[in-house]
């Protein structure tokens, strides 16, 4: 037990440090210049030979022959890229749990207690070009719980992740996930409702009902105490709140779903309460009823090309943010997958492999699009003077296989870079070694000693599997 | 749908005719022929490009290829203006065609036999030709995987196959190329579920390895008494006739060296210990896996052990790894002169991304060339074919994709696919649901 809580220590402390390293080598300059690159706006084209001024955390000047402060850090950027920071859509980066699956509408709860601001994959995704994601419960329940919209601070405490002004949202899903149709049936235990997607429609149109008369109750209350302020008030109720602020535009639900009956039903249900539905999202079966998805005003937010890895996967195609796209659906590429987010610049280019979309298209995807999706977009998603500093600097075109990511600003300070990240490499090193040789962390006299505790958190898809 | 327009147009009646059937479900395969590719690109792999050449496909064989070669009477000719001709791509560690979906349809999967220890189970018997992964696959210009069993111990024989054909042994390149072994894991299960677990007893742990490794150890012993014993009766009928065992006889070449041994290892010390039983029990290793393969790159080229590196696109291993440790695992490999190929490391949906994965490479260190061989030449010499696949040379298999650019960037368009000399329709389930469903 005791070489357990050693080995606990050295990975945490291990796990740690990259966030002190970059928190003492993050650059003090209010201002960053980069001068003579190519800007991938994604709203208004692509410019050649252009600097990009970043200062006090916003993008303060797009042209040629920008100047600077006297103290700014000027960036050569000939030969490279500038793109917005690429923002993922659909992410269960640093929760620390994501499903709550007891229940089937667990509107109550919130991803936002739940983050853990030194998780190392958040620095990968930096590394990919990422700067905000969409935190989304996962999968479990036709309504489950609340999301939390972040930028990427890594090395910062998470309340300064939280994207200020991000509209609220709610994860919803249907289909597979929520019947629990791959969770083995235990013996004595009864299977929770629903099984069926008839049975996740009712759930859903449950959970509306109860919030309607909910509303209705509370708008009664608050017309009464204008002539009378003795009324009661109505006990609060943390699971319908959230439904209410659907029912008045005010929260954004992000649906899970795959195929096209389940798409259609929500859509139906969505009409009938008098609700939007913001995004859809995997939506694989999109392509089958684009039209009806664009018609309703929803967003779609899908992976590239994942297909085939369950039942209702199967029809899944590639062409699909094509084919959503040219329906005038606002689509975006996301990764729901801490290996996939960083590399969302390939998987929007596959929307221009597969089904033709234009580069400005296929830009959009990872940028203006899931911003649109997340009521952020006044915010980031395009290079424009007075949005926020949120940028990467590529080495090459972020649709080739052979760039990455020099640089990532958020805010307009360095979160990742290259260069400094190879450079303390060999300390980082030593370090180890110095925790490897510390007297509690010794192998054992034989025999390699066992890999300690390392979290795995499964992704929303793998979770579910989980009884 | 352009591609398949643009082979109309391009390729005119001629090739049209010989295509016959573009379904995704072909109960005939397209016949062979005599094809000419001209005044196109070559990346022959093995040599240098050709910047202006013509390949002569005959019989399901390259017959010539070069700058100034004839294209013989009665061929079939493809303008290749503007275009590239790239060897097939070959993914060499995958299960394509065993799993159709994975979650949610136990019917479709067949890639782990009951029990630890199954030599016999062969992958090319449950390869599924009408797959829907196949097709999806080759239209990217993927036309041969290695489709390896998984589960136990002794997993089974994984079998090189071409993405072409009605029935498996039309598939079949090497039916029986490799033995499949999951070299035992130290620290627990590993992949699994379950997020926080304490971890084992040491002791317990590597007395469990030793064990499951001893169990291995013994089939191979085993097999090897076995095949001197039917040695000895094939030579001297009046010993006694020993009897057959369809368990141990198809060890017998694997332990004999004739064959190789895969061996699933993806840590530090899995890998270590793999070359270590493999030296022991005087088997021909290959690596499957190979994470850690960049901390063991002296040992790897000292005793010659290639690597098929699946896991270019994980997440590193461990939370102080550098981020782009993975990245750059094949760049190292090849600095350090071991030799290595990129594979998917999946079970059918992604492989069709293969070349990306070589992609990410290349922006990570390897050069672009090696990136284009660490998915053709370099596993077809790791599995011992690089005689008939690999690279465009007279005399090898016709397994050709062309394509409007660069193989690995993701804007690149397969134009046109052999596969054994056949001109492959590209067309895919998905392509087919996307004709159905764009205009609706």
């Amino acid at each position: 037990m005791k070489r357990f809580i050693a080995r606990l220590v050295l990975f945490t402390i291990a796990g740690t440090l990259p966030a002190s390293a970059v928190r003492a080598q993050r650059q003090t300059s209010p201002e960053t210049l980069i001068r003579n690159a190519t800007v991938l706006t994604v709203t208004r084209g692509t410019l050649q030979n252009t600097d990009v001024l970043l200062r006090n955390g916003k993008i303060a000047g797009v042209g040629k022959n920008l100047n600077a402060s006297a103290n700014a850090r000027i960036i050569d950027g000939t030969g490279k890229y500038v793109m917005p920071g690429i923002i993922d859509a659909h992410s269960h980066s640093m929760l620390d749990t994501i499903n709550e699956g007891t229940l089937a509408v667990t509107s109550m709860v919130r991803t936002e207690d739940v983050l853990n601001p030194t998780d190392a994959d958040l620095y990968r995704e930096l590394a990919g070009g990422v700067t905000t994601l969409n935190l989304l419960h996962g999968s479990a329940n036709p309504i489950g719980g609340l999301n939390t919209v972040v930028k990427i601070k890594y090395g910062r405490p998470a309340s300064e992740f939280l994207f200020p002004g991000a509209m609220p949202g709610i994860k919803f899903a249907l289909g597979e996930n929520v019947k629990r149709s791959s969770s083995p049936t235990q013996a004595g235990v009864p299977r929770r409702y629903p099984n069926t997607r008839m049975g996740v429609e009712e759930v859903i149109r449950d959970a509306f009902t109860r919030a309607r008369d909910y509303k209705r109750t509370w708008d009664e209350y608050r017309a009464a105490t204008k002539n009378d302020k003795d009324v009661m008030p109505p006990r609060r109720d943390l699971q319908l709140e959230p439904l209410v602020e659907i029912l008045e535009g005010k929260r954004y639900v992000h649906a899970h779903c795959y195929i096209a009956s389940e798409i259609l039903m929500l859509i139906n249900l969505a009409d009938e309460f008098g609700f939007k539905i913001k995004t859809f999202q995997h939506v694989l079966e999109g392509y089958k009823v684009a039209k009806e998805i664009a018609a309703h005003g929803a967003g779609a937010s899908i992976f590239a090309d994942s297909w085939g890895y369950k039942i209702e996967a199967y029809d899944a195609i590639p062409y699909n943010a094509a084919i959503m796209t040219r329906a005038g659906v606002v689509v975006s590429m996301n990764s729901d997958s801490d290996e996939r987010a960083r590399r969302l610049n390939i998987e929007a280019a596959k929307a221009m492999h597969w089904g033709d979309l234009t580069e400005e298209q296929a830009l959009k995807l990872v940028t203006i699009n899931p911003a649109i999706q997340l009521g952020i977009q006044e915010r980031v998603g395009s290079i424009e003077v007075g949005k926020d500093a949120d940028v990467a600097i590529w080495n090459g075109h972020p649709f080739s296989v052979y760039s990455r990511v020099d640089t990532t600003f958020v805010d307009g300070e360095v979160f990742f870079d290259r260069e400094q990240d190879i450079a303390r490499r060999p300390e980082l090193a030593k370090e180890r070694a110095r925790l490897e040789q510390a007297e509690p962390n010794k192998p054992p006299a034989e025999g390699q000693s066992p890999l300690g505790p390392r979290r795995r958190r499964p992704t929303e898809e793998m979770e579910i599997e989980r009884p | 749908m352009r591609i398949i327009v643009a082979l109309l147009i391009c390729a005119g009646s001629v090739l049209a005719q010989q295509i016959g059937n573009p379904t995704t479900q072909q109960g005939v395969i397209p016949p062979r022929g005599v094809f000419a590719i001209r005044n196109a690109r070559i990346v022959t792999v093995s040599g240098p490009d050709i910047e202006n050449g013509t390949v002569i496909i005959r019989d399901g064989k390259i017959e010539a290829v070069g700058a100034t070669v004839a294209v013989p009477a009665g061929a079939q000719t493809i303008d290749g203006s503007g275009l590239s001709v790239y060897p097939g791509m070959i993914d060499a560690g995958t299960n394509l065609g065993l799993v159709e979906v994975p979650q949610g349809a136990n019917g479709t999967v067949d890639t782990s036999e009951v029990g630890d220890l199954n030599p016999n189970a062969k992958a090319i018997t449950a390869v599924n030709p009408h797959s829907a992964h196949i097709a999806v696959t080759r239209v990217e210009g993927i036309t041969t995987t290695l489709t390896a069993p998984t589960g136990g111990l002794i997993s089974g024989q994984a079998t090189l196959i071409n993405l072409l054909g009605t029935a498996p042994k039309e598939m079949a390149v090497v039916p029986h190329a490799a033995l499949v072994i999951n070299y035992p894991r130290i620290g627990g299960g590993g992949g699994g579920f379950g997020g926080f677990q304490p971890p084992a007893n040491l002791s317990e742990t590597l007395t469990a390895n030793e064990r499951r490794l001893q169990q291995i150890r013994k089939m191979l012993r085993d097999a090897e008494a076995y095949g001197r014993t039917q040695d000895a009766y094939a030579k001297d009928k009046s010993l006694p006739r020993p009897d057959r065992n369809v368990v141990l006889e198809p060890l017998v070449p694997y332990v004999r060296g004739e064959q190789p041994v895969i061996f699933r290892a993806d840590r530090e010390a899995e890998i270590r210990g793999a070359i270590r039983f493999a030296e022991e029990m005087k088997l021909r290793p290959i690596i499957l896996g190979g994470n850690d393969a960049w901390k063991v790159a002296s040992l790897l080229r000292e005793k010659n052990v290639p690597v098929i590196l699946t896991g270019v696109f994980s997440l590193p291993s461990r939370e102080d790894d550098a981020y782009d440790t993975l990245f750059e695992n094949p760049a190292k490999l090849q600095q350090a002169g071991v030799r290595f190929c990129i594979s998917t490391g999946d079970s059918g949906p992604e492989v069709r991304n293969l070349a990306q994965y070589a992609g990410m490479a290349a922006a990570f260190g390897l050069s672009k060339a090696d990136a284009v061989k660490s998915i053709t030449l370099y596993p077809a010499q790791i599995m011992n074919v690089a005689d008939r696949l690999g690279s465009i040379e007279t005399g090898k298999m016709a397994n050709l994709v062309v394509t409007d650019g660069d193989l690995l960037e993701i804007r690149t368009r397969i134009k046109y696919l052999f596969i054994d000399g056949r001109p492959v329709v590209l067309t895919s389930r998905h392509t087919e649901l996307n004709e159905a469903f764009k205009n609706r």
